[in-house]
């Protein structure tokens, strides 16, 4: 009792000299070098105040080249907004001699084949993703998550060629006649399966599409899927759930942001695909009942016509590069607010 | 250090010069795809025996037009020559420089190159979907004792806007009035047959043409002939059914009478002669008179002189077609006189 006494006594004496000692030494400090510090830290603060300045510029940049391009798009498709008007965009019509156009066409391609893209897409990846982070053994997680890596690095016109020359044959030859005769047969969606079968149109581009952009979507539930908490998860597996379980109430709530985020970055790389979509859509300007029809979507119908566009015709594909960037906008912005509002619900903002 | 940073100056500046030096003498060009492979061959055995190259860019006959209206380029090529009053109100001069044919294709089993006949008549109405089975009556009428399929036409054409289009659509606009009423010519047109699908350039018809079954589209000769996609024989004017080759498109160019128009920009589809292949076009080059930049411009003449003098037989490896020497005559002698030097 009284050793630990003096001891503690020592340790308190011993405390309190060595703080004497820093006080003097900050003391001394502080009277000898104030100005020192001073100049210190006005250097500091010049730098912090290039640093905001610089990063501020950097990202003005994007917003000034944001606006430019949506004003240089207006500018030159301004005689073409000028004389179709808003009827514009729900005209059928691409008369390129007549100068009567009309945007429906190749809206209505971009979405139906975005539209498939993302209805094949989603769940295909969405199992992939469960597969890689849930069950799959740990040897072959590396090999499998790197192959849909590469993936999503392969060109958009390796698709392009690869649908038209490999796809499109074997998709007439077996996957047309398959569908036609079974989905084809059922009433009030039989009609979509109708008609002839070539390989190409609406149908093969939204299957392109969604083998492009598969990887894309994989590759982001993956990755939001393995920052789940492993606490969670084994909690989780600790009261005997199911992985299936585990991944209705423990995954896939924790990641809600993250998947809706990757569907969306999917299906905006979808609408502005250009060159695979030009190779297997069939670049035909009509709208048709049948998937298997040929159609043509915006960024095809840009990518086909710019080289011997003129005068109004020009004025009309700005037009719809216009929409197009106004329909990314709108898909963008929808997703948005789907995150908040999946946030509000779990009351995680108010 | 501050030798080192002369150093790289000097270097960074010799090279700029050399650089610079090495565009100087390129004649620069842009346009008509139609014409780049003959232009590009053109191109490399006149920079092999005068050391000055051409730089052709094939961004199409309306960004040819475009570029030369810029004045980015010594001279533009268009497939779809400018009328006479364009050319004076621009100030520039035009002048064919090769021709070549567009061939209808098809892809019907058992038949080879030439076998099916059709005239134009027909052809338009097979691309305006009122023809809609190989096995029509039409069709067999022009076809005595050819065994044609029950099979529906998949029309097949060109996506992007194309010379090949002009030249194939002036002819059916030639040909029948029911597609100068509904569709007309130009680069691209409004395609009114019900199954109809676009391919992306030459190769892109080609492509789609020889998968899709019971498929008709269009060329330039040199595709279907390198890829042995099977024509159709043409009824020309004269109503003689002829194979397309050099010699039928020769044929075509004999019986023009190219001065008929200002800027020589005839048409050359349906041409009197008997053996004249109906799909006839020409590529035409663009040049102002009054050049900015004089020396280039008589650079981009002395290689067309060098051209026309000593690039026939190229001309015929890549099956194009030559002009008549009586034609390039009257260009060197009434076409480049008219730009100043």
């Amino acid at each position: 009792m009284n050793t630990s006494t003096t001891g503690s006594g020592t340790l308190d004496q011993q405390g309190l000299d060595g703080a004497k000692q820093l006080g003097a030494f900050m003391e001394t400090d502080s009277g000898m070098l104030d100005q020192q510090r001073l100049n210190i830290g006005k250097k500091q603060r010049f730098q912090d105040f290039i640093f905001h300045k610089v990063t501020l510029s950097f990202s003005l940049i994007v917003l000034v080249s944001l606006i430019g391009i949506i004003a240089s798009l207006a500018v030159v498709a301004w005689p073409a907004l000028q004389k179709f008007g808003i009827e514009f965009i729900w005209r059928v019509e691409w008369d390129i001699i007549n100068e009567e156009f009309g945007a429906a066409i190749a809206i209505f391609g971009t979405l139906a084949s975005a539209t498939i893209a993302i209805l094949i897409a989603m769940p295909l990846s969405f199992g992939i993703a469960l597969f890689l982070t849930e069950t799959c053994p740990t040897w072959l997680r590396r090999p499998l998550g790197t192959a849909v890596e590469l993936l999503a690095a392969v060109p958009s016109i390796i698709y392009g060629m690869f649908g038209l020359f490999v796809f499109a044959p074997l998709f007439a030859e077996y996957g047309q006649p398959a569908l036609q005769s079974t989905l084809g047969q059922m009433p009030l969606i039989g009609p979509l399966f109708g008609g002839a079968m070539n390989g190409i149109g609406i149908l093969a581009a939204g299957l392109i599409l969604a083998f492009m952009i598969l990887p894309f979507i994989a590759a982001v539930m993956r990755d939001v899927f393995e920052i789940v908490p492993p606490i969670l998860r084994e909690s989780a597996y600790g009261v005997g759930c199911t992985t299936w379980e585990v991944v209705r109430h423990i995954v896939l709530p924790y990641t809600q942001q993250g998947v809706i985020g990757g569907v969306m970055l999917g299906l905006g790389r979808a609408l502005g695909e250009t060159m695979a979509v030009t190779f297997v859509i069939g670049n035909s300007q009509r709208i048709s009942a049948s998937l298997f029809s040929p159609g043509s979507s915006i960024a095809s119908t840009l990518a086909n016509e710019f080289g011997e566009a003129d005068d109004f015709h020009l004025s009309t594909l700005f037009a719809l590069g216009l929409l197009l960037f106004v329909i990314t906008f709108f898909v963008l912005a929808f997703a948005k607010i789907l995150i908040i509002r999946t946030e509000r619900a779990k009351g995680l903002k108010t | 250090m501050n030798s080192i940073i002369r150093k790289i100056t000097v270097a960074a500046a010799s090279a700029l010069a050399m650089v610079s030096a090495a565009h100087a003498a390129d004649i620069t060009g842009a346009g008509a795809t139609f014409p780049f492979p003959i232009y590009a061959k053109w191109a490399e055995a006149y920079k092999k025996s005068t050391n000055i190259g051409l730089n052709y860019q094939s961004i199409g006959s309306s960004g040819g037009i475009r570029q030369i209206r810029a004045k980015t380029v010594t001279f533009g090529g268009t497939d779809a020559p400018l009328s006479g009053a364009d050319l004076d109100k621009d100030g520039m001069v035009q002048f064919p420089t090769v021709l070549g044919g567009v061939v209808p294709v098809i892809n019907l089993e058992g038949f080879k190159p030439g076998e099916l006949k059709v005239t134009g008549e027909v052809l338009a109405e097979m691309f305006m979907g009122s023809i809609p089975k190989w096995n029509d009556a039409k069709i067999a009428a022009l076809n005595p004792g050819k065994k044609l399929p029950d099979q529906s036409i998949t029309v097949v054409h060109r996506a992007d806007g194309s010379g090949t289009t002009f030249i194939f659509t002036d002819y059916l606009n030639e040909v029948s009035s029911a597609w100068k009423d509904k569709v007309g010519k130009g680069a691209a047109v409004k395609w009114p047959a019900a199954t109809s699908v676009g391919g992306k350039g030459n190769e892109g018809v080609a492509a789609n043409v020889s998968r899709v079954k019971g498929a008709i589209g269009y060329v330039e000769y040199a595709y279907a002939k390198k890829n042995n996609i099977p024509h159709l024989q043409l009824r020309n004017r004269d109503g003689k059914f002829v194979d397309p080759d050099d010699k039928t498109f020769a044929a075509a160019a004999a019986g023009a009478d190219w001065l008929s128009v200002p800027g020589m920009g005839i048409s050359l589809v349906n041409q009197k002669g008997g053996d004249a292949w109906p799909i006839t076009g020409a590529t035409f080059v663009l040049m102002y008179k009054n050049p900015t930049n004089k020396a280039l411009a008589q650079e981009a003449i002395k290689f067309f002189d060098w051209a026309f003098k000593n690039g026939d037989q190229m001309a015929l490896e890549l099956d194009y077609v030559p002009l008549p020497d009586a034609l390039t005559k009257v260009i060197v002698e009434t076409v480049w006189t008219q730009i100043a030097k």
